[in-house]
């Protein structure tokens, strides 16, 4: 038995037998803790994994509360709604359905924006939906809303603390197993690219801002469910629980716990909710006076742990327990992800012409043109802020060109998003390797076989979706064989050496299918038999019929390797054709070696 | 409505916006300089309001006995280092201001019969305790971690909210407090009253923005600011300490913020959490600007506060989601026009 499963089981034991072992007052707090914890979880998934702060979580529990609230104890419906009310349950469905649409409303305008202004816009509308529970009268205004029924669940009335503890924890504990499996996914690996590696997940066909809005909507829900709860438990709403200072220590329980981590909820609402208990005991005749006091300690102590343990107390706490690292397995059964046929080598893949690119008044590309065929490799060299780089970026769609064109596959792409140019079967590395420091080699490979996968986000949190991970894993092992890193398949991406996280990302480009490879810098930081081996690598790839476009310094490494060169110098393109004959130059000799004498 | 009341909300509207445009404008210096959201900021107008107010009622300001805290802590890191390192003079220095200065404002209070002085003397004591806690807090809140991830910046702030609010009840209790008016001047204009404090609030908001634009434009310290804004990096590798920049910053912005409160005390019933819904309305007007323009944000800070004004006079009750739910157009309007995928920092 393992440590973990151990550690787990008692824990589940113990919370079984809560109703029966403690005093009403404990149960009443655990309740809370179990109701936190939800919104906490929310705050998990959303700002410590995904990189996105909200502080009006609070007002989608709210938004939850008061939609059972309501529905319940209205007596003059209108008809096609009073069915609605007639139970709990489906006044949860109501209030999910209506926090989604707000939501994805507030989500559209907000996440689009640099992170910054979400938190600005959630402090914002957390007000506005405060003062609008606490205004309107068919809301009961500031005293809200009393005699909500309790829920019922097959015929057994939960109207006791000890009785709704139950129902709690088991929305608690369902909520974080759907969050766990959720992030061990392909919709978990691209939400977990979202913090730091947007421009990457892009690159590899991640709809990012579709991945934000999941986020926030999961997060928004797990508040929503927690809203309804709370109604039946108290049995009564007013504002008070919903304004924004409840959403700011929503996120204060996220982060003392630990953000980053499904359990961290847990901690986090057990500490803050237990701590703010003992302070307001405490304080006030400590102080002599009565009031919120508890908030001068949240405060400070919140800045404390953001000072010295900005992951929470999560990391901390698991140290305590032992618990051996679990490798994924490789199942080599797997049946293969399905393969695009690569076009007949001669093909033309690619062809920019007259691209131009400018920045304000300096022009990073000058009507720059080139080629690239099937089955063959183009080198795209030049001095140091030539404007590789730059063009790199315009065919990729990382960045639009100010005028010209460029043709994949026949078809125009400048000006489109990278992830359609990658789904059209282009895939990139990056001069600075973008990769996500604290996954393991193989699932960042993994993100790369993002558009051969389909399976979406109720499939992964429901585990419907194993079979085809197996068939995403065993590709990236394949591809991360193939390059030859599999020593070192299971290691966090970031402990690698700068040359073997290059390797890493042609490893994940290939775990695209392409039928088109762009490579910046591939040889840069390798050693001279890892050279050796990413030539054969390329050269095999070649004669599979890959086209590859490739910007790199080593002239060495270039030279013996590839087809065609073209050489560039101050945005423009100053020679192209053969190995042989660009190195004799006189235009290239003079931008490499300053001249010739 | 008819003109006289269209008028004297148009005053109202005006007046309040002068003063959310100079917290917008703090706002988004400090956002610039430091990336910090500077969520207290509406704590140091409360806290500058209440101070005076506490100071006219014959007490002495228990804000000054958090100054001499955040010194002491203060002299306690930066003295303390430079004692080890054998700077006597630096370790002199950061006492002086940091220790001698407090306990000196403390002893001053205690001798003067503060509620008898001049309101300019008052006024001029209220900045003195208030706005030195701007670059102390900086130095003991965010210098530590200046190079973190503006999010996480962002929950520090809202934290440190969070504490000067609970701070704020402490020392000045629960109940509101208005203070007298500086002048009782007020004159027709036509159909419309003008009070004396609404010159005020005009005449010193647009001073200041005028000193604000001088110091940023003629003075060394004011480009230096500006360099840092533009490219923090760059700005370090020609001499700016980003520390120095850090609490220049918010020795400018807990001024602004204590002098909006000292000007606004008179008009409106100051509690000690009012500071917040003030400050959140310099920040719409700052998001109007994109966080970026000084100008735009002037101007969204003038239509906020009219806004407010007449909200308050056709749906008084949903004045304060009227003017919240504003920065969902204006979030709208920046959202559609921008457009590519940006690596968060």
């Amino acid at each position: 038995m393992r440590t973990d499963r151990l550690v787990l089981g008692a824990f589940l034991a113990l919370l079984l037998m809560v109703p029966a072992i403690l005093s009403p007052y404990y149960v009443t707090l655990l309740n809370y803790i179990g109701l936190y914890a939800m919104v906490a979880l929310g705050l998990v998934l959303l700002t410590g994994v995904g990189g996105l702060t909200s502080f009006g979580q609070a007002a989608f529990v709210g938004l939850g509360a008061y939609t059972t609230a309501a529905l319940t104890t209205a007596t003059d419906l209108p008809a096609w709604l009073a069915w609605v009310g007639a139970s709990p349950w489906l006044t949860l469905v109501a209030g999910l359905l209506i926090t989604a649409a707000v939501a994805v409303l507030l989500g559209s305008l907000t996440l689009k924006l640099s992170g910054h202004f979400l938190p600005l816009g959630t402090i914002a509308w957390g007000i506005s939906l405060y003062f609008l529970f606490g205004t309107m009268q068919s809301l009961g205004g500031h005293t809200g809303i009393t005699g909500i029924p309790p829920i019922e669940l097959f015929g057994w009335t939960l109207d006791g603390g000890g009785e709704i503890f139950y129902l709690i924890w088991a929305f608690l504990l369902l909520g974080m197993l759907t969050t766990h499996n959720l992030l061990d996914s392909r919709e978990g690996r691209a939400i977990r690219a979202l913090k730091g590696g947007r421009v990457m997940a892009e690159a590899m066909g991640v709809d990012t801002g579709r991945a934000r809005m999941i986020i926030f909507v999961i997060a928004a829900l797990l508040a929503c469910a927690s809203g309804w709860l709370y109604a039946h438990m108290q049995r009564f709403v007013n504002p008070t629980p919903f304004g924004v200072h409840i959403g700011i220590e929503y996120l204060f329980m996220a982060v003392v716990g630990g953000a980053g981590y499904v359990w961290g909820a847990i901690v986090g609402a057990g500490v803050i909710t237990v701590l703010k208990q003992w302070l307001q005991d405490w304080l006030p005749s400590l102080l002599g006076a009565s009031g919120n006091f508890e908030m001068i300690v949240f405060g400070i102590l919140m800045v404390l742990v953001l000072h010295r343990a900005r992951e929470g107390l999560w990391p901390i706490l698991k140290k305590l327990v032992p618990m051996r690292t679990i490798h994924k397995t490789i199942d080599a059964q797997a049946e293969p992800l399905p393969r695009r046929t690569l076009p007949a080598p001669g093909t033309l893949i690619l062809e920019a012409k007259d691209v131009t690119r400018r920045f304000g008044g300096l022009v990073a590309n000058n009507n720059m043109s080139l080629e690239v065929k099937a089955g063959e490799i183009l080198a795209l060299i030049g001095p140091n802020g030539a404007g590789k780089s730059t063009m790199f970026n315009q065919i990729s769609g990382v960045d639009t060109p100010t005028s010209g064109e460029v043709l994949f596959l026949g078809k125009p792409v400048a000006g489109r998003d990278s992830r359609e140019i990658a789904r059209m079967g282009m895939s990139r590395t990056f001069q600075h390797v973008k990769l996500l420091p604290t996954m393991s080699v193989l699932e960042n490979v993994a993100i790369g076989a993002h558009l051969r996968s389909h399976k979406g986000v109720l499939s992964s949190a429901w585990r419907l979706d194993r079979a085809e991970e197996a068939r995403i894993l065993k590709e990236a092992a394949h591809q991360i064989e193939r390059v030859g890193l599999k020593d070192h398949m299971f290691d966090e991406a970031g402990s690698l050496a700068l040359g073997q996280q290059r390797i890493l990302e042609i490893a994940r480009a290939l775990c695209a299918d392409p039928c088109l490879l762009l490579l910046d810098e591939p040889a840069a930081g390798l050693r001279y038999k890892e050279k050796q081996a990413l030539a054969e690598l390329l050269k095999r790839l070649r004669s599979e019929g890959m086209a590859t476009l490739i910007v790199e310094h080593d002239m060495d490494f270039v030279m013996n390797l590839v087809d065609r060169v073209v050489v560039m110098e101050f945005g423009q393109k100053i020679a192209e054709g053969l190995p042989e004959e660009v190195q004799q130059n006189p235009a290239v000799l003079e931008a490499y070696l300053g001249g010739v004498e | 409505m008819d003109m006289s009341i269209a008028l004297i909300l148009g005053q109202d509207g005006i007046t309040n916006g002068a003063i959310y445009a100079l917290l917008a404008l703090a706002l988004v210096l400090v956002f610039a300089v430091t990336r910090v959201i500077f969520i207290q900021q509406g704590e140091f107008v409360a806290y500058g309001a209440l101070t005076l107010a506490m100071m006219q009622s014959g007490a002495t300001p228990a804000t000054v006995w958090l100054l001499v805290a955040m010194g002491g802590l203060v002299t306690a890191f930066d003295g303390l280092k430079a004692l080890k390192a054998g700077q006597m003079q630096r370790a002199g220095m950061v006492a002086g201001w940091n220790l001698a200065y407090p306990l000196a404002l403390v002893a001053v209070l205690s001798a003067l019969p503060v509620n008898e002085l001049p309101l300019v003397l008052q006024v001029v004591l209220t900045l003195a305790i208030v706005v030195p806690m701007g670059p102390m807090m900086y130095r003991l809140m965010y210098q530590p971690i200046a190079s973190a991830p503006v999010l996480i910046l962002l929950i520090v702030s809202v934290a440190l909210h969070i504490a000067m609010v609970g701070l704020g009840l402490l020392f000045f209790g629960a109940e509101g407090h208005r203070t007298p008016a500086f002048s009782e001047l007020s004159f027709d204009l036509g159909p419309l009253m003008v009070t004396g404090q609404t010159i005020w609030v005009l005449v010193v908001s647009v001073l200041l923005i005028v000193a604000l634009y001088q110091f940023f434009e003629r003075t060394l310290y004011g480009k230096a600011l500006r360099a840092t804004a533009i490219n923090r990096v760059g700005a370090q590798l020609m001499g700016i300490s980003p520390a120095l920049a850090g609490k220049l910053t918010f020795f400018l912005a807990a001024f602004i913020g204590a002098l909006s409160g000292v000007l606004i005390a008179p008009i409106t019933t100051i509690y000690y959490d009012t500071g917040f819904l003030i400050g959140l309305k310099g920040f719409v007007a700052a998001i109007i600007g994109g966080l970026a323009s000084y100008p735009i944000a002037a101007l969204g800070a003038i239509a906020v506060g009219l806004l407010e004004a007449f909200a308050s006079f056709w749906a008084s009750a949903y004045k304060e989601v009227i003017v919240f739910t504003l920065i969902i157009p204006v979030l709208l309007w920046r959202s559609l026009t921008s457009h590519h995928v940006e690596e968060e920092e």
